[in-house]
Formats: structure tokens, C-alpha cells, sequence
């Protein structure tokens, strides 16, 4: 066998693993969920299913699989069904740049983090084929929340986090958490990484930013009409969107897999354990914002504070250079 | 100026409910693991339907249907028959308990206290026939919530082995013709 022959097969086997653990843990997560939200508010949450009902995935996706897969007579069916293919695997490409370690990563992409831009920008577009095919007005109307919330949402994640990238000097993953090894960028950049997170939260529509699907007003909002494997997609998809968002903000914000003494690994999981938990306690202790009042937070607060940000840390990072050229 | 400080402290209260959900993970959980822990019902609970005994051993029931009547979905029905001594009792006594509301309204219309609510909600079944009790499962060997009530020894009613005038606090009846002049 040649050495380019294993090569390839080694990086192939590595995205499989990587891409099967994804998507296991990211329905795991649906289970941590719900006993974390119990664990906050005094309860115990589903310990059943076997040993503290960590077996209660296997009977969920058993029920879900044997439900009817319902698509309705008055429904555009090709985008209704491309709709939940679209947003799960959009933002599971976007794995794909996360580094884990230094071995461990699927695309060492010099363009890193804006292959995760234009795969953001992509999955709205499962969002909003979601709320267009239903032709239902609370999926038509969520999915409308869902599109104006993400593309306004998306201009200040772009740049809260090009601070980072002109400290870095590289848009490439691996060389911005090699660039981290003496500082975390959380440090230095901070009103970048509380921007970030913000819009984190907002594009993988999760509470308090989970407008596009309140269930107190809307329904389930953009996927009203989904029932069965189809709702399923939709649901891992939002998983894999906190998953890939807190291995996003661990790499950017906080160096990776930098740490003392533990492995590289360990410190990886650490970092993006404690991100996912606190996604899971923002759903358990924040109210849901008005519609104007998320508006108003990302279009006059968070975009002004990533433009002074950005222009400090240019002016900062021209002073340690010696006053420009 | 102001709007800047609204923004900080709007901010903080965030960060500070965050952090009295959180401390709730170090408080004690209200839920009780139901089939493992049992529930400790009060007293007074309204649950499964019993018919008690007096003090004496006796049936308490006197078969007035005052139960019956005031049942409001009308899941007890029953039979009056008279005993050799004068006492009433229910030939039959039946509960639909798969109609029962466990309202109480039985418990409370009962002149003699016979029938009681207790704490026992564990009723479930897997045939709705076998929710219709009879009186062999409904009567008790005890006096239930009243221990020292017996309705005979209190009421003016005679039967035998106990004429007129003779239960507690009753003076004999009064010969009305012999206070004539």
C-alpha cells in the first residue's frame, strides 16, 4: 500500500468517526437535555430507560421511526422533504473544520472559518424551504422570524469574530488555536466572544433566541407540519448546531485543545461539554425575547459593539506593529 | 449615559438568574420516585371506599340509600334487608368504582358513618369488571375513622335485645297516661 493510499484512507476513516460521533453525541444530547432542565428545576427528568435512562434515546427513536411519516396532501413535496436534509447536514458539514486535536480534524481548510459562514447561511435555507412547504401560516410565519433573525444575526457573527482572525493572522482553524498558545482569545477579545455566543445561540435558533419555533404562539413554528424521521432530522439538526457551535466558540475563544497537563483530547471535551451545558442553562433560565426587542439587541447593540471591537483591535494590533507602514 | 447603564445591569440580572437556576442543581428534588417511594397519603384522603363495622362487630351499614342518592355520577347501588333482631342491613352492596369520582358525598350524607373514603388510591386493573366491588370486598373488619361510634346505641330505634329509651343519654319513655290526674 502507498503512503498517499493510507493517507486518504486514514483521513476518510477519520471524518467517518468524526462525523458518526457527531451525530450520536448530538442526539445524545437531546436525552442530557432533559435531565440537565430537570436537574435545574428539581426534578429528576427521564432515569427510566436503563441505567439513569441513558437508554432513553434507543426507545425514542424506536417511536419515531415506526410513526407515520405524514406529508400533506397541499404541501410542495420536494422541498418539504429537502428541507429537514438541508438543515441537518449543513450545519454537519461544518463539523468538518473543527479541529479536536492536533491530529484529529476532518478538513484542514485555509479558508476554515468562512466555510462555516457560507454553511450558516446555508441552513437557513432549510429553515425557510421548512416554512414555505408547509403551507401553513405558523410554519410560514416562523420560518419568516427564522430567516430575518439568522440574516440579520449572521453580519455581527462574521465580524465579532474577525477580531480573532486578524489576532490569528489566519482564517485557518489549526493556526488560529496554535496562535492561542500563551493567551485564550476569550481574554483579549471578550466583546467578541459574547457577540459570538449571542449569535450562536440565535442561529441554531435555540431559547432565548428560539423565536422561529415558540411553541407558546406559533405552534412548533417552521416544522409544524413535520412528524415522524423528518421532524427527527430537523431536531438532531438543532443538536449538531449547539455541538458545532460550542466546538466553534472552544477553538476561537478558547484555545482549543490548549491546556496544562491533561491531553489534548480530554481538554477538548472539557471546554465543549461546559459550552453545551451552558446552552442548555440559557434554555433553562431565560425567558423568550420579544420579536422587536431581538431586533433592536442585534441590529443597535451587538453589531455597534463588533464594529468598536474590530476597530480596536486593528488599532491595537498597528500600535504593536510600530505605527503602520 | 443612562441607556449604557440599563445595558449593564439589564446583563446582569441575565447572568444572575442564570445562577440561581443553576444553583438549584444542589437543591433537593421535590419528586417522590413513585413506584419505589411510596406516597404517604393523609389521613383524610379520599380514596378507595370501605364499609366499616361498629364497635361491636356489627354491620354499621343500615341500608337507608342516603349513600345512593347522594352519589352524583350513581356508581352505588344496593338492597335493603332486615335481620331477625329488627336491624336493617344491605342485602347487597355494590361500587362501580370505574364510575366512582371519590367526591366523599357518600361518606358524608352516611348517618351511621358506614361508609368511609380511606387512603388506599391504588385501584388500578386490568378488567373493568373487577372494578366493581361487592360488599365482601368492601366491608371492613374495623370501625375505620370512628372507633367508638354505634349508631344503635344512640338512635332511639328498638331492636331487640335493646327497647326504646334505653341508649345512651335516652331516659325511658314517659308513660304520657299515667301523668294524667
Amino acid at each position: 500500500m502507498s503512503p498517499e493510499l493510507t493517507t486518504i484512507l486514514v483521513t476518510v476513516a477519520q471524518g467517518i468517526v468524526i462525523l458518526l460521533v457527531a451525530v450520536l453525541v448530538a442526539a445524545y444530547l437531546s436525552w442530557v437535555e432533559r435531565r440537565l432542565l430537570a436537574w435545574w428545576q428539581d426534578r429528576y427528568g427521564p432515569n427510566r430507560v436503563g441505567p439513569f435512562g441513558t437508554m432513553q434515546l434507543v426507545a425514542d427513536m424506536l417511536k419515531m421511526f415506526f410513526k407515520e411519516d405524514w406529508i400533506p396532501p397541499f404541501a410542495d413535496k420536494l422541498t418539504f422533504i429537502l428541507a429537514p436534509i438541508v438543515s441537518m447536514s449543513a450545519f454537519m458539514l461544518a463539523f468538518a473544520i473543527i479541529p479536536i486535536t492536533p491530529n484529529w480534524f476532518v478538513a484542514d481548510l485555509n479558508i476554515g472559518i468562512l466555510y462555516f459562514f457560507m454553511l450558516a447561511g446555508l441552513a437557513v435555507y432549510g429553515v425557510l424551504f421548512a416554512g414555505w412547504s408547509s403551507v401553513s401560516k405558523y410554519a410560514l410565519l416562523g420560518s419568516l422570524r427564522s430567516t430575518a433573525q439568522s440574516v440579520s444575526y449572521e453580519v455581527f457573527m462574521g465580524l465579532s469574530i474577525m477580531g480573532v482572525v486578524a489576532q490569528a493572522g489566519s482564517f485557518n482553524m489549526i493556526e488560529i488555536v496554535n496562535a492561542q498558545q500563551n493567551i485564550w482569545f476569550i481574554i483579549p477579545q471578550f466583546f467578541g466572544f459574547i457577540t459570538f455566543f449571542a449569535s450562536g445561540v440565535a442561529v441554531t435558533h435555540r431559547s432565548p433566541f428560539d423565536l422561529p419555533e415558540s411553541e407558546a404562539e406559533l405552534g412548533a413554528g417552521y416544522h409544524t407540519e413535520y412528524s415522524g424521521m423528518k421532524w427527527g432530522m430537523f431536531f438532531v439538526g438543532e443538536y449538531v448546531g449547539i455541538l458545532l457551535v460550542s466546538g466553534l466558540l472552544v477553538t476561537l475563544f478558547l484555545g482549543g485543545w490548549h491546556g496544562p497537563l491533561l491531553p489534548p483530547f480530554v481538554w477538548f471535551m472539557l471546554k465543549i461539554s461546559f459550552f453545551i451545558m451552558l446552552f442548555i442553562l440559557l434554555r433553562a433560565a431565560l425567558p423568550r425575547p420579544r420579536y422587536d426587542q431581538l431586533m433592536s439587541v442585534g441590529w443597535k447593540i451587538c453589531l455597534p459593539l463588533t464594529l468598536i471591537n474590530l476597530l480596536l483591535t486593528g488599532a491595537i494590533i498597528l500600535w504593536q506593529q510600530g505605527g503602520g507602514a | 449615559m443612562n441607556y449604557l447603564w440599563s445595558l449593564v445591569t439589564d446583563f446582569g440580572t441575565q447572568l444572575r438568574s442564570l445562577w440561581m437556576v443553576f444553583s438549584h442543581g444542589f437543591r433537593k428534588r421535590d419528586t417522590l420516585q413513585y413506584p419505589e417511594q411510596k406516597v404517604n397519603a393523609p389521613p383524610r384522603y379520599r380514596g378507595r371506599i370501605v364499609l366499616t363495622r361498629d364497635p361491636d362487630g356489627n354491620e354499621r351499614c343500615v341500608a337507608c340509600n342516603l349513600c345512593a342518592v347522594a352519589c352524583p355520577v350513581g356508581c352505588i347501588s344496593l338492597q335493603k334487608a332486615e335481620s331477625a333482631d329488627g336491624r336493617w342491613y344491605p342485602e347487597f352492596f355494590r361500587i362501580n368504582f370505574s364510575r366512582c369520582i371519590f367526591c366523599g358525598m357518600c361518606e358524608e350524607a352516611c348517618p351511621t358513618t358506614a361508609i368511609q373514603l380511606t387512603p388506599d388510591f391504588e385501584l388500578a386493573d386490568y378488567k373493568r369488571t373487577s372494578l366493581v366491588y361487592e360488599k365482601e370486598h368492601l366491608l371492613i373488619s374495623g370501625p375505620g375513622k370512628y372507633p367508638d361510634y354505634n349508631f344503635y346505641h344512640i338512635a332511639g330505634m328498638a331492636i331487640s335485645g335493646k327497647p326504646k329509651g334505653s341508649g345512651q343519654n335516652e331516659a325511658p319513655p314517659i308513660d304520657t297516661k299515667s301523668l294524667l290526674p
